[in-house]
């Protein structure tokens, strides 16, 4: 039953991730791209990371869609975006193709293993995932975390410098 | 059975096609947002990785890489709107003004 599903939201993530890379309006490729967001935050409930799936929704399909559709209609793209190229589509369908082949010769060929840790499907399930998240990110990660931060403000500042008319 | 494997493949998948975006497509939103569809197909590697190895890294490496893209998209959507307000287009074929 679980597999049936996997397969359906696989099949929707990839139709999806066409609609992105072939539509020929911007707006379309946005709405495509945003129906991928979507069906990955599915996987990420599927592999126990309900936090993930949450944060994803709301960071990528709400703040970075968001602001990409903005941009789209306020330059209000016509036909200038519109014209096609037809150079290069061969080699770069080459190159995405060598991609594929070399993921699907290593999965093929290696078998994933590592050390493995002590959180369990039963320990996200008894504990909460957010407090998991929390107690790692808060302890082992917390230098990182304020690196973060400052990217943010740095982001912040540079996008007022560059948007704005004369500084 | 769902295995890592499964995860991973799709993962790849959508990693080759937003690589084909990239290298194919001019408009240079759209390049964006096949490289937010590459980084997404990352983010599903990490967390399938985490969940199988029973891990937590793998998620906050995601939570991270979310911060940057977020702060990338800020600051790549104002530089095309400055490109824009310049050069009118923001075909990447018209982005020439450092060329030799």
């Amino acid at each position: 039953m679980e597999i049936i599903f996997f397969y359906l939201v696989a099949f929707v993530v990839v139709v999806s991730g066409f609609l992105v890379i072939l539509c020929k309006s911007p707006i379309n490729s946005a709405l495509g791209l945003v129906n991928t967001f979507f069906c990955l935050a599915i996987f990420y409930v599927m592999l126990h990371a309900p936090f993930m799936a949450a944060i994803q929704i709301m960071v990528y399909a709400g703040a970075i869609m968001v602001l990409i559709l903005f941009v789209i209609m306020l330059l209000n793209l016509g036909t200038a975006a519109r014209k096609r190229y037809t150079q290069g589509i061969v080699w770069s369908a080459i190159a995405s193709l060598m991609v594929l082949v070399n993921v699907v010769f290593f999965l093929k060929r290696g078998r994933v293993t590592g050390a493995e840790g002590d959180v369990t499907a039963f320990m996200v399930e008894s504990v909460g995932h957010t407090e998991l998240i929390g107690r790692t990110m808060f302890t082992e990660f917390i230098l990182p975390f304020e690196i973060a931060s400052i990217l943010l403000l740095v982001a912040i500042v540079g996008a007022v410098v560059l948007a704005k008319k004369e500084v | 059975m769902i295995t890592v494997y499964h995860y991973m493949g799709v993962a790849g998948i959508l990693f080759a096609m937003g690589t084909y975006g990239v290298l194919t497509r001019r408009n240079a939103i759209v390049i964006f947002m096949c490289i937010e569809l590459m980084l997404n197909s990352v983010n599903l590697t990490f967390i399938s990785l985490s969940t199988h190895l029973q891990n937590m890294d793998g998620q906050i490496f995601v939570f991270f890489i979310m911060a940057v893209a977020a702060a990338e998209a800020a600051v790549g959507l104002a530089l095309m709107i400055t490109f824009y307000r310049n050069r009118e287009s923001i075909d990447v074929d018209d982005m020439n003004m450092l060329k030799w």
